[in-house]
């Protein structure tokens, strides 16, 4: 399966970036998901997770704030806040 | 002439004061090291949000754009935020900033502009007041802020932000230090609002396909360019903060050579001293020898 490149950046710095394989993220309008190919697309986000899928790999970020964006290159995520979730 | 003992207290208290020179060096190249990394860790957001910034005004034009991008169609009122450290001891780092600022405002009062000050740090507050007066319309103190975060820059930028809304300016550009490298800190200036569309920032590939926008170009704008503000001043001060050390570690280490030089001359001239007093000594004794 096609690998979806990601990065999620605070002001303060990036906190993640790398190729991943799907990407869970709370849009303003509903949470959403980005796999690799998705159609170009931004939208604001509102205070949540977004969960990182990659493998059996997944990971948690808490944010705040900011706004994704879709292009053929990948996603970004400019999050105002951002923290990772300690796993259980 | 100084006694021997006056230049010997005067070398011991040039000792003292390279003691002091070189530790602040060494302190001030740790803190750069962190300040480094911090600005650098900072960049790819800012230039993030540039390029989406650029790319959503492609697409918002003529009447629809928002007031931060299209400006208020004056020029007249302007606010000048000036961004420094909060300490000195750094060289010409705060008073090259202060001087690029002082050389903008007096070209803009010639040219008969409204023109009100904020000054972000406590070096830029000081000497503006002194120079502008009442002109200097707020202050912010940076210095109980241990680690720069958008907390810090955020009052900054809703000060701004409110001037602008409440239409108290028209133009608002930022002061600031530009880190080049560790030795050339470059006083500089942006422009805030109207918020200035990068010509460099690439355009996203779209291969041809629509782009869709949640909830819609025009909010996500709206929404943007705000927190954009917030993020310049953010940048600016990390930018500030790395250039603030790199200019102290320079500004001790000419100190502290400079100190080593003063060292070595003053010996000179003690041994020299100490050598004639001897030879002056050993004559009168010999002198008084030969009399008796």
């Amino acid at each position: 399966m096609a690998k979806l490149r990601f990065s999620l950046v605070a002001p303060e710095r990036e906190l993640y970036a790398g190729e991943v394989d799907q990407v869970i993220a709370p849009g303003s309008q509903g949470q959403f998901g980005v796999l690799a190919g998705h159609a170009p697309f931004m939208t604001t986000l509102q205070e949540g997770e977004v969960i990182v899928l990659d493998g059996a790999k997944r990971r948690v970020f808490g944010i705040r704030g900011g706004f994704a964006d879709v292009t053929g290159e990948g996603l970004t995520i400019l999050a105002e806040h951002a923290t990772e979730a300690t796993i259980q | 002439m100084a006694s021997l003992k006056d230049m010997r207290d005067r070398i011991g208290s040039v000792k003292a004061t390279q003691k002091i020179t070189k530790a602040m060096q060494m302190v001030a190249a740790a803190k750069l090291r962190r300040a480094q990394d911090a600005a650098t860790g900072a960049r790819p957001y800012a230039e993030r949000m540039a390029a989406v910034i650029a790319n959503l005004a492609a697409g918002v034009s003529g009447a629809d754009a928002p007031r931060l991008l299209a400006g208020t169609g004056s020029e007249q009122r302007h606010l000048i935020v000036v961004a420094t450290a909060d300490r000195g001891l750094a060289g010409g780092f705060n008073s090259g900033i202060v001087r690029a600022a002082r050389d903008r405002i007096n070209t803009l009062l010639r040219e008969g502009r409204e023109v009100r000050i904020v000054a972000v740090g406590k070096k830029a507050r000081d000497p503006l007041r002194r120079l502008f007066g009442t002109r200097v319309v707020e202050s912010f103190d940076l210095s109980a802020t241990k680690t720069l975060s958008l907390e810090a820059a955020q009052p900054v930028a809703d000060l701004i932000l409110r001037e602008f809304d409440e239409g108290r300016a028209d133009v608002v550009t930022l002061f600031y230090s530009r880190f080049r490298s560790v030795i050339s800190q470059v006083p500089s200036a942006r422009q805030l609002i109207p918020a200035v569309v990068e010509a460099g920032a690439r355009p996203v590939d779209l291969n041809g396909a629509v782009y869709t926008y949640e909830p819609d170009e025009q909010s996500i704008l709206e929404t943007l360019l705000p927190r954009n503000v917030a993020i310049q001043i953010l940048s600016a001060l990390y930018e500030n903060a790395a250039g603030e050390q790199s200019a102290r570690m320079q500004a001790m280490d000419n100190a502290t050579r400079n100190a080593g030089e003063l060292i070595g001359d003053l010996t000179l001239l003690y041994n020299r001293q100490r050598q004639a007093r001897i030879t002056t000594e050993l004559i009168e004794i010999i002198a008084g020898s030969e009399a008796i």
